[in-house]
């Protein structure tokens, strides 16, 4: 069972968007080292022949009635935001300084 | 204590349909309860006193008009804080979303306010419903009314400690691998997960969509099963939900209390028992299933052998569908935005952000779910998972061709000592080793309180599951096993528990 490594967390918390602090790294990456060796026990233990299940209840084709509902407002989507301008989300700039 | 705050809701519900009690009476003793005990239980994170107290008043008027809308209105109730309610906070116990106010209503709580049940409250829970304890909510943990220094179970500690307390007659869970049965089990109290898809997961703020589910959280399985028929059935705003007729879960409950499982037929999981199941819980689980053979029940043991793999398996799909969910919070739209110093990108802007906002647990599950996800590691992991999901489902179809009713305790042990597994993910996520099953399959499942462990004097846990679809089942049988273990205690378990400290109320109140 591979050891997931320091620097492995530290990828993979920038491909998931949380920055991690020194300590969190020394903290997190033994715990997930022992929660990935508990969970390898599954390798093998389904062959081929077995189809993968996504869905327990699987429905096909859902379709809602095609009529007109009222959604939220502008202001109730919104209200929830950071910061607003111009009744529109107001985000940090997207583009990196060199751009 | 007020004896109110003790009736069960069938028994307030009644109350109100005879004109003894007004709605505004009972809302206002449980809020009275709230205050008295809530600080030490800590099962609320919002307490809506005024609103509460409103719609209580327009219950009362609407009755008075002779226009109830039904059995329960008028019964007020706790709701787990992973539903959006319109107008009042909802934080899944996180503090990214602390504040968040959201514009809309869950199905499930649109159904509730239809249905006329007031909303006492928002109750605890582990952070996104990541957690068997409660102690992963960035507010702090709920504690067990049994033992304060215990844990009320998890994700959902906070309306099964709510129930559990006397807070509320009934509150609203959701069950991803064991959230709903597992706080249930420990507080003894009862908790339905109902089949996939039976209740709507609009607006449920989804930890995992393909195992998440709502349902009732109770003192008696008659209560569950009328809550359950407030808010199930089919929406058009959940792609999931299954659009069929249900049969009435009050029916099935009131059949069952009879207590008579003549012809019933019930197995018994052998996989679901043996090392680190606590003697005590396995004690009272033989107990149990003796008074099911009394009563009738024909019982035999059957085998799942995949069932072994449920954790490991529960443990790449949760947290894959759990690291995708919660991409949505990016500090652009709604919760917490951390603006580090200088002029920082967005990009920088939610690195910072998820890192102020989500807790350790929650970080954990997110890395874990990427790392399940990323190329090179998908077949080995999620694709792997994804198969024995099928094996699973297999033992489960396998199981319930000689058998109506699988059965097994619960949880593996009583509720243990806050802290105490807190830096043991894996010691945590033993707890959902008998719940996780149904969730992979998408069958129902009910705990009920089945006594105290000897060695600790805590309540345990018994779990009925039954296939998809026929949740009428754990009601019919989840009844007659309540109605068998309350005529041998001679009155609810919830009878032996403690009184809480600072909750005697003045002789002659209410």
């Amino acid at each position: 069972m591979p050891e997931i490594s320091r620097d492995e967390v530290a990828h993979l918390a920038m491909l998931a968007r949380i920055d991690l602090s020194d300590a969190e790294l020394d903290h997190l990456a033994p715990q997930l080292s022992v929660i990935l060796d508990s969970v390898a026990s599954i390798n093998g233990v389904a062959g081929d022949d077995v189809p993968p299940t996504s869905h327990a209840i699987p429905l096909t084709n859902v379709f809602r009635e095609d009529v007109v509902v009222p959604g939220l407002t502008a202001e109730e989507a919104l209200s929830g935001a950071p910061a607003v301008e111009d009744q529109r989300f107001s985000v940090p700039r997207i583009l990196g300084e060199e751009a | 204590m007020s004896e109110t705050v003790r009736r069960t809701a069938a028994e307030l519900a009644e109350a109100l349909a005879a004109g003894d009690v007004t709605s505004t009476d009972l809302t206002e003793a449980h809020l009275d309860r709230i205050e008295a005990v809530d600080g030490a239980v800590h099962a609320f994170l919002h307490v809506d006193r005024d609103g509460a107290l409103a719609q209580a008043a327009e219950s009362d008027a609407r009755r008075s008009r002779g226009e109830a809308r039904g059995v329960l209105d008028g019964v007020p109730i706790a709701v787990k804080d992973v539903l959006t309610t319109r107008g009042l906070p909802t934080t899944c116990g996180s503090r990214i979303l602390e504040g968040w106010v959201p514009p809309y209503d869950a199905t499930v709580v649109t159904r509730l306010r239809d249905a006329g049940l007031p909303i006492l409250g928002k109750t605890n829970m582990d952070e996104f419903a990541m957690g068997s304890s409660t102690e992963h909510s960035a507010y702090g943990p709920t504690r067990n009314p049994w033992d304060l220094d215990r844990i009320p179970g998890g994700s959902g500690g906070g309306s099964a400690a709510a129930v559990a307390a006397f807070e509320a007659p009934l509150a609203i869970g959701t069950d991803t691998g064991g959230s709903i049965r597992q706080p249930g089990a420990v507080t003894g109290t009862v908790g339905v997960k109902p089949t996939y898809g039976g209740v709507s997961r609009y607006g449920l703020v989804a930890l995992a969509n393909s195992l998440d589910q709502a349902g009732p959280v109770t003192r008696t399985v008659l209560d569950a099963a009328m809550l359950h028929d407030v808010i199930g059935g089919h929406d058009p705003r959940d792609s999931t939900s299954i659009q069929q007729e249900w049969p009435s879960f009050t029916e099935a409950a009131r059949a069952g209390a009879a207590g008579d499982m003549t012809g019933v037929r019930v197995g018994v999981i052998t996989e679901l028992a043996g090392d680190g199941w606590q003697r005590g819980v396995m004690a009272r689980f033989d107990e149990s299933v003796e008074l099911l053979v009394r009563a009738g029940a024909e019982v035999v043991e059957v085998s799942c052998p995949s069932f072994v793999h449920a954790l490991a398996t529960y443990y790449l799909i949760l947290p894959a569908e759990a690291s995708s969910n919660l991409a949505k919070f990016d500090a652009m739209r709604y919760g917490l935005r951390v603006v580090p110093e200088g002029d920082p990108s967005a990009e920088e802007v939610m690195r910072a952000t998820r890192d102020a906002g989500f807790g350790d647990e929650v970080k954990r599950r997110i890395i874990l779910g990427t790392y399940a996800l990323s190329s090179g590691y998908y077949d080995a992991y999620y694709g792997q998972a994804q198969k024995i999901r099928t094996l699973i489902s297999r033992d489960f179809d396998a199981a319930f061709a000689q058998v109506d009713v699988l059965v097994s305790p619960t949880a593996p042990t009583t509720a243990f000592r806050l802290g105490e597994k807190l830096d043991d993910p894996m010691a945590m996520y033993l707890n959902d080793l008998a719940t996780i099953p149904a969730n992979l399959a998408g069958v129902p499942g009910i705990s009920i309180p089945n006594g105290l462990a000897e060695e600790d004097g805590l309540p345990s846990g018994f779990q009925v599951l039954a296939p998809a679809l026929a949740d009428d089942r754990v009601y019919r049988v989840g009844a007659a096993l309540e109605a068998l273990h309350t005529a041998a205690w001679g009155g609810p378990l919830l009878d032996k528990a403690p009184e809480l400290a600072g909750a005697a109320t003045p002789e002659g109140s209410r």
